[in-house]
């Protein structure tokens, strides 16, 4: 029996074997002395690699081949991490838990910031070597912890206003509304024509995810409010945030919002404005060519995002460039940085991957603007845009923003108990 | 001999009473004395690179893992506005935590868990035993029968659970076929059951497939036995086919528990991530680790690891459960009466 017994058990624990190894190996790295803090000194050259996201349009290895080219000793490698964002950020932690120089350039989710930098998984980089001044200021400052720069902006993304320019037209509305009023009172009179039978008015990203994070935020700061203030603490149980909560919790219940608009991510809204269910979504710019393709085409156009009494802000999407703190050949990374964020790349990651550049001058550029016609509204999306919280623990915060608002959402509390709530679960979290 | 003699022998030794004890090989008494201490020591160097092994893979992780959970998360030096680099010892307040108001999440965790566990074998017992009945009747395309009841088996799970995820998708089919709009990703304990409905889909045929094994060596000489003593259908089913099966279901379902127990992936992916309806154990360990409070999350793995040990010790000690396939001599493992089973048809 006894036998049996010790060969059960080893059995059982072989299948929580594998869950543990991996935590146990997260930790190993705990204890360690502390890294050098902001007086980085970048020597060293030679290869370096880069990790970033799946790369579905390939635009990454050619500008990564661009400079390969001009460099033959100091060949950079691209590796590919995961294409959801959460299996990048466990990577990278990993990686610097372990402090590993696998990695050398990170491409970090703007939210990510702190955390990196709080941590100091990342290094504190010289400012006057990138060319901030050039670059949209809402973009810089997603790159910045306490008033340091920890990263280069790469890429930008701000929320736009899709809607339908043929049924708008129809219903003698000659201009995409700037206020959630004008929204609603525009989408009544679409819903008188015939062929809006059975549409919905407005929709965005609503699903428990960090979607709801950002459409929460961008609601509340566009009635005035703030999610965390310019201190990092949380301000958020305020008449201010309510209106943005009460309108996004309203029009639930009144459906201008579709109840199953509870369920959406980014595609689930995009198929159902392709499929002609709604009027206005809310989603990022890199739907704008795929919607050409689909049987609204020519149908559509992108406003800035409305708001309470005037035009809405949105909130910032987009990745910077990070120098992992546990590298090598720091001086190569350095010039890599430069390169690969310089306008040049960005210009050519705006042509080839439809990426929002972080330069004011792309927003201005005729032939630019000739072929992305949503670029200007995209530039004015971005200049009032409100980065989400700058927080170290934004897991936390964002799950707690995601659990409140959620319930809010689908009616199982009031909006002001919800923020009441997150208020105080903010506070907890931003309190370590 | 006819077939009359053997059914009252088989009977007896299903009866588990000492009437069976003679028809076992009987085990010499003292093997052990008797065993040289040469061979003794030959038995330990060959199954030493085994013990290795498995003390790499299985008890350092282990045991990491205990430590780490005795570890807080590290603060953040208000000064500094850098996270400490050293993480505080906390002793088990990780554990005692969960008797505060801080363990509700892992409760509810804890309650899931074990509602899918249970839910999900209980309705896989069934429908993988009715799917073993299936593919083992004698018919025309049965090859396409058991190939096409074992595909689901086959997707990985990730798959399985997008595939879902599109089935229960607000315009999905599943929608279209109740004919009502139920969101089933939505919190509520409909997504519970999105969840237990795509887990039984993809299990059930891992114990039809167990189950089929352990009816495959059943002889036939049994069933005709019954037959002439004039056993109805029911009746040899449940007096013949479930207690000569029971040692393969009983592994089956023992394997599945531990499966479920650990379940992650298809709630993440069908539902999604925090979603307090169908957050699993497994699923708040890796939140927590994906918040970089390592210390915590190895405390919710330890309590998991623990949980899933109760369960295997539970089934192999009151059920009997033959995990190894030894049989240990005083065992009540059913395995051995399918042991005694054999040499009865032999000897028949």
């Amino acid at each position: 029996m006894k036998t049996r017994t010790t060969r059960a058990l080893q059995c059982s624990a072989t299948l929580v074997a594998a869950g543990l190894l991996l935590t146990a190996c997260g930790s190993s790295g705990g204890s360690g002395s502390g890294t050098q803090a902001g007086s980085t000194s970048f020597e060293g050259r030679g290869p370096i690699t880069y990790a970033a996201g799946k790369d579905s349009s390939g635009v990454v290895q050619k500008v990564i081949d661009r400079w390969n080219a001009q460099h033959p000793k100091e060949k950079v490698t691209f590796i590919q991490l995961p294409t959801d964002a959460d299996s990048q950020r466990q990577q990278m932690i990993q990686n610097a838990e372990t402090k590993s120089d696998a990695y050398t350039v990170l491409s970090l989710d703007v939210v990510w910031t702190s955390e990196f930098a709080a941590h100091q998984w990342i290094d504190r980089l010289p400012e006057q070597q990138f060319p901030l001044q050039k670059m949209l200021k809402p973009v810089v400052e997603t790159a910045r912890y306490r008033g340091g720069l920890y990263a280069a902006p790469a890429s930008s993304d701000g929320g736009l206003l899709y809607y339908r320019t043929d049924l708008l037209k129809k219903a003698g509305v000659s201009r995409p509304p700037t206020t959630w009023s004008q929204m609603t009172a525009d989408c009544a009179k679409v819903e008188k024509l015939p062929e809006a039978k059975g549409m919905s008015c407005y929709a965005g990203q609503f699903q428990k995810y960090e979607g709801l994070t950002v459409n929460f935020a961008e609601a509340v700061n566009s009635a005035g409010g703030v999610v965390t203030d310019a201190s990092g603490r949380p301000d958020v149980d305020t008449p201010a945030a309510r209106k943005g909560l009460d309108f996004l919790a309203g029009s639930f219940k009144d459906g201008t919002i579709p109840k199953e608009a509870i369920t959406y991510q980014e595609e689930d809204g995009r198929q159902a404005f392709q499929a002609g269910k709604l009027v206005f979504l809310r989603n990022w710019p890199y739907m704008y060519s795929l919607a050409g393709k689909s049987k609204v085409a020519g149908k559509y156009a992108v406003a800035p995002l409305p708001g309470l009494n005037g035009p809405g802000s949105s909130s910032l999407g987009g990745h910077n460039l990070a120098l992992s703190s546990f590298a090598k050949n720091k001086a190569t990374a350095l010039d890599f940085m430069k390169f690969f964020s310089s306008e040049a790349s960005a210009s050519t990651f705006l042509k080839d991957a439809s990426l929002a550049p972080p330069y004011t001058d792309l927003y201005d550029n005729a032939s630019l603007v000739q072929q992305y016609p949503y670029l200007p509204d995209l530039k004015q999306s971005i200049l009032r845009a409100v980065p989400r919280p700058r927080v170290v623990q934004y897991g936390d915060v964002t799950s707690a923003i995601q659990q409140q608002v959620y319930a809010a959402l689908t009616g199982a509390k009031s909006s002001a108990q919800a923020l009441k709530d997150l208020q105080s679960d903010l506070r907890k979290s931003t309190a370590q | 001999m006819t077939d009359t003699e053997t059914l009252p022998e088989t009977a007896a030794h299903r009866s588990g009473g000492t009437a069976a004890r003679p028809s076992v090989p009987a085990r010499p008494r003292g093997r052990r004395s008797r065993a040289s201490a040469g061979s003794a020591r030959m038995a330990a160097l060959l199954v030493s690179p085994t013990l290795l092994v498995l003390a790499i893979v299985v008890l350092y992780p282990t045991l990491m893992a205990l430590r780490e959970s005795l570890y807080g998360p590290k603060g953040l030096d208000p000064r500094t506005g850098f996270i400490r680099t050293t993480e505080p010892f906390v002793g088990l307040r990780n554990y005692a935590d969960i008797f505060g108001p801080a363990g509700d999440r892992f409760w509810n965790a804890f309650w899931n868990t074990t509602f899918f566990t249970v839910v999900t074998v209980g309705l896989e017992t069934l429908i993988g035993v009715g799917m073993a009945l299936i593919m083992h009747r004698a018919f025309r395309g049965r090859a396409l029968v058991r190939a096409g009841i074992l595909v689901p088996w086959a997707v990985p799970t990730a798959i399985s659970a997008l595939l879902w995820r599109w089935i229960f998708n607000s315009d999905g089919i599943a929608n279209a076929l109740i004919g009502r709009q139920i969101l089933w990703t939505t919190e509520g304990f409909h997504a519970k059951v999105a969840v237990v409905v795509a887990e039984v889909w993809k299990t059930a045929p891992f114990i039809g497939l167990l189950v089929l094994a352990g009816l495959q060596v059943i002889p036939k000489e049994v069933y005709e036995a019954a037959r002439i003593d004039g056993a109805s259908a029911l009746r040899q089913f449940w007096h013949i086919t479930l207690p000569l099966v029971k040692p393969a279901l009983l592994v089956a379902v023992l394997f599945r528990c531990l499966d479920a127990l650990r379940m992650f992936d298809l709630p993440y992916i069908l539902v999604g991530a925090q979603k307090n309806s169908v957050e699993t154990l497994s699923m708040l360990a890796q939140n927590e680790a994906s918040n970089v409070r390592f210390g915590p999350a190895s405390a919710y793995s330890v309590l998991l690891f623990l949980y899933v040990l109760l369960i295997a010790l539970a089934f192999v000690r009151l059920l009997g459960a033959d995990l190894v396939g030894d049989g240990g001599p005083r065992g009540r493992a059913g395995r051995r009466r399918l042991v005694v089973a054999r040499p009865a048809e032999v000897t028949a």
